[in-house]
């Protein structure tokens, strides 16, 4: 998925080959990841497309199905993951993801430990911003999950940039190998509190550790736990608000009250008079429906000795 | 082209290391926070900068050499005030456990008649070598209301105080986080009033990474030329493209500890030269030159707030990362920007960019894109931050009716941050309420690929 893999970059000479991830664009709702294997098909509401008609395409080109409707094949980006990946676990989405790698002030070369990798959400964005030279320690009590994660890396060609280690974070800390090592450590974990004694040991120093949790209680025992030895202490909380754009037809009364578009007067314009009144135009408005909640970041930093 | 795009793993690691600094060096560019964010200033740190606070210059020397995250106070000395560091074992704001209830506001009266100590007192205690700490502690012993205060009132008296009198100095490492929130509470008009998360979220909706080629449309003072640069650490590129013969100030790439091999990855182009086929127009190319070489980019003072030492001061010092291994130069301001080179021109028509970021306010978005999108490579991201709607939802919907691009988005971030304290929990009473619109989307692959 990264151009650290020089293959991988995209460009107008790269085209899809056997074994690439491409993102199956239907709507921008409606999406998946698709390993693009020579005698394999997919299947969906509009029919039957045969991988191998894909191979040799660019990327961002149309395929038809069988019965004539049409798909796009994107490259994977670490966002389009974010958006078709196997959900084990409550997610991050972009608007958190992009104020935690800005606020974790991850740079290309830094090391971060992270748990839990839950459904590698974040892990894959962690990725991206510590690439080509950087490391992500990422690690989950739950043998499964961590183990699907680590496919998942594989798949999107992260591995060498990812590792998954199980492991108790609440109970047994991060493994003291990395003691002073990180640059910015991450926690999405129930009782975040547990495990900031041992965040603050991985640390250097000024280095940011970041926690989400969705309710402010937990955000509260975290807060007291980390003004013993961090400062520069925030809790925020973003949300994305989207927008609807449509050409409406809004229209415009004259002095009798009767409606401008009206095929009747409209005659007694000229033909360019007609499009300027006729009332169409290009507006945006609120999505009625948004996420209220993800949850609460809190960053800080570790005090300088 | 491979060579262009391949980097050269140990200055790439240099990059990387002078970048990432944890410590302070002579040279190097540092962020100020005066008293809690009350004054932000960028200083590059010699023996011979200085920064005023209150009615007094003190030297920066001090400050070399400290790791970032340090805290420096006033304190008297033989030669009168200097800046020294805070000990971090005695540091740590008391912050009231809980409310006390049991004292509140009914009795106050606040007649300034409450303080006993004189200005006169204070000037005595000074000369005779007393700290800022000191001075506010006396204060508080004077002051005949103190004590019946609430104890939250009583911490704002401190704070008060403390501010005046022993004001503290935070060293904070220039990065895109600490930069845009310091132009966005400062000076938001110069960064097109672009929030931090808003900025945030145009680098991942562009999938910036290192070894990409990143396409940037900035009139924001270089915020997002710089941003990108951070993140592609010195692997791959970012062309700041421009219309016209001038390209667009960089101001604020300067206010970055970036390494000569990152700067050389911050190049300009007009984007006429962009969208031309042939390249090896050599007529083009002088224009070009010309065009560069009267650009002002690098002689203005820096406008932050009462900055005493201008990034520009810098001569050529050498800097010595902490542990020894490399011994580099700093990023000479003039090396950000320059032209990009044929070659790298001609590599980007031959691949395209990898995604375009647009941050334009005074130009039509749509006006804009239509001219950029042949030049990315298919399947590439973009993201166009815009202050106003309505640009946007034209340019977004004449993108639909092209069938450009698909993914199309319009988003606007809302950022609240709270205040978390023992049963004082609760959002921050002023919060920003808008921090602009982004457009994003995917270029698709037309009839021409
Ligand atoms: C909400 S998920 C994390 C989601 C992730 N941030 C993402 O974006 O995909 C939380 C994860 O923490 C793991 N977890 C819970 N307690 C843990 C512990 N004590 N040690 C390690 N992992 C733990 C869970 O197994 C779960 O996978």
């Amino acid at each position: 998925m990264l151009p650290t893999d020089e293959t991988k970059q995209l460009s107008f000479n790269r085209r899809i080959a056997e074994g690439d991830l491409v993102i199956v664009y239907e709507r921008h709702d409606t999406m998946k990841a698709v390993k693009v294997i020579a005698g394999s098909v997919l299947q969906n509401r509009f029919g039957v497309y045969k991988h191998s008609e894909w191979i040799g395409k660019p990327f961002g080109s149309k395929a038809l199905s069988n019965k004539g409707r049409f798909i796009y094949l994107l490259a994977p980006t670490p966002e389009l993951w974010t958006l078709v990946l196997n959900h084990r676990t409550q997610i991050l989405y972009i608007a958190d993801i992009s104020l935690v790698v800005m606020y974790l002030e991850l740079v290309p070369g830094c090391v971060v430990l992270e748990s839990g990798t839950g459904s590698g959400s974040l892990s894959t964005s962690l990725a991206r911003a510590v690439a080509p030279s950087g490391h992500v320690y990422t690690f989950d009590f739950h043998e499964e999950r961590a183990a699907s994660a680590r496919e998942d890396f594989e798949k999107t060609g992260l591995s060498n940039l990812v590792t998954v280690g199980v492991r108790d974070i609440q109970g047994e800390g991060f493994p003291d190998e990395f003691i002073g090592l990180a640059d910015s450590v991450f926690l999405d974990l129930p009782q975040p509190w547990l495990a900031i004694p041992s965040a603050e040991k991985m640390l250097k120093q000024d280095g940011v550790l970041c926690s989400f949790s969705p309710c402010i209680e937990q955000v509260q025992r975290s807060c007291e736990v980390l003004r013993s030895s961090f400062t520069d202490i925030r809790t925020f909380e973003i949300l994305l608000r989207s927008y609807d754009v449509r050409e409406v037809n809004i229209k415009d009364s004259n002095e009798d009250g009767l409606v401008v578009s009206g095929s009747r007067k409209r005659r007694q314009f000229s033909q360019e008079d007609a499009e300027e009144n006729s009332g169409h135009q290009v507006l945006a408005r609120p999505s009625p429906e948004a996420r209220g909640h993800t949850g609460y970041l809190t960053f800080a930093r570790l005090k300088c000795l | 082209m491979s060579a262009i795009a391949r980097d050269d793993a140990a200055s790439a690691a240099e990059a990387v290391a002078v970048h990432n600094a944890r410590v302070t060096w002579e040279g190097c560019s540092v962020l100020l926070d005066i008293n809690d964010g009350d004054r932000l200033v960028f200083c590059r740190l010699s023996p011979a900068a200085t920064v005023k606070i209150g009615n007094n210059n003190y030297s920066l020397r001090p400050l070399i050499g400290c790791p970032f995250g340090s805290l420096f106070q006033v304190d008297s000395g033989a030669d009168g005030p200097f800046l020294s560091r805070v000990d971090p074992s005695s540091q740590g704001k008391e912050v009231p456990d809980s409310i006390d209830e049991s004292k509140d506001n009914r009795a106050l009266v606040d007649n300034n008649k409450a303080q006993t100590l004189t200005g006169e007192d204070i000037n005595a205690m000074r000369s005779q070598g007393a700290t800022g700490d000191e001075i506010v502690e006396a204060l508080i012993a004077n002051s005949a209301t103190f004590e019946n205060k609430t104890s939250f009132s009583q911490e704002k008296y401190r704070l008060k105080k403390q501010k005046k009198y022993a004001p503290k100095i935070l060293v904070r490492r220039p990065f895109t986080r600490s930069i845009c929130e310091a132009y966005f509470k400062k000076y938001p008009h110069r960064i097109g009033f672009l929030r931090v998360d808003t900025l945030s979220l145009l680098l991942s909706m562009a999938n910036v990474t290192a070894n990409s080629n990143i396409l940037v449309v900035d009139t924001l003072s270089g915020i997002l030329t710089g941003a990108v640069a951070e993140r592609l650490g010195g692997h791959g590129h970012v062309c700041s493209a421009y219309m016209g013969g001038t390209p667009y100030s960089l101001d604020i790439v300067r206010m970055f500890n970036f390494s000569s091999e990152i700067c050389k990855r911050i190049v300009s182009c007009s984007i006429s030269d962009l969208s031309t086929t042939d390249t090896a127009n050599s007529e083009n190319n002088g224009k070009h030159v010309a065009a560069t070489e009267s650009q002002p980019m690098t002689l203005q003072p820096s406008d932050m707030e009462d900055v005493t030492v201008s990034l520009e001061k810098e001569t050529s010092y050498n800097l010595t990362e902490t542990n020894g291994s490399f011994n580099l130069k700093p990023c000479k301001s003039s090396k950000a920007g320059e032209p990009a080179s044929a070659e790298v021109v001609r590599m980007w028509k031959e691949s395209g960019f990898s995604s375009l970021i647009i941050g334009a306010p005074d130009i039509d978005p749509w006006s804009i894109i239509k001219g950029l999108l042949p030049l990315l490579s298919h399947s590439a991201p973009f993201a166009i931050y815009h202050q106003y709607l309505q640009p946007l939802a034209t340019c977004m919907h004449n993108i639909q009716q092209e069938k450009l691009a698909i993914g199309l988005q319009i988003n606007e971030p809302w950022l609240r941050e709270f205040q978390v304290l023992p049963a004082r929990t609760h959002p921050h009473m002023q919060m920003s309420a808008f921090g602009g619109y982004i457009l994003s989307g995917t270029k698709i692959c037309g009839s021409a690929g």
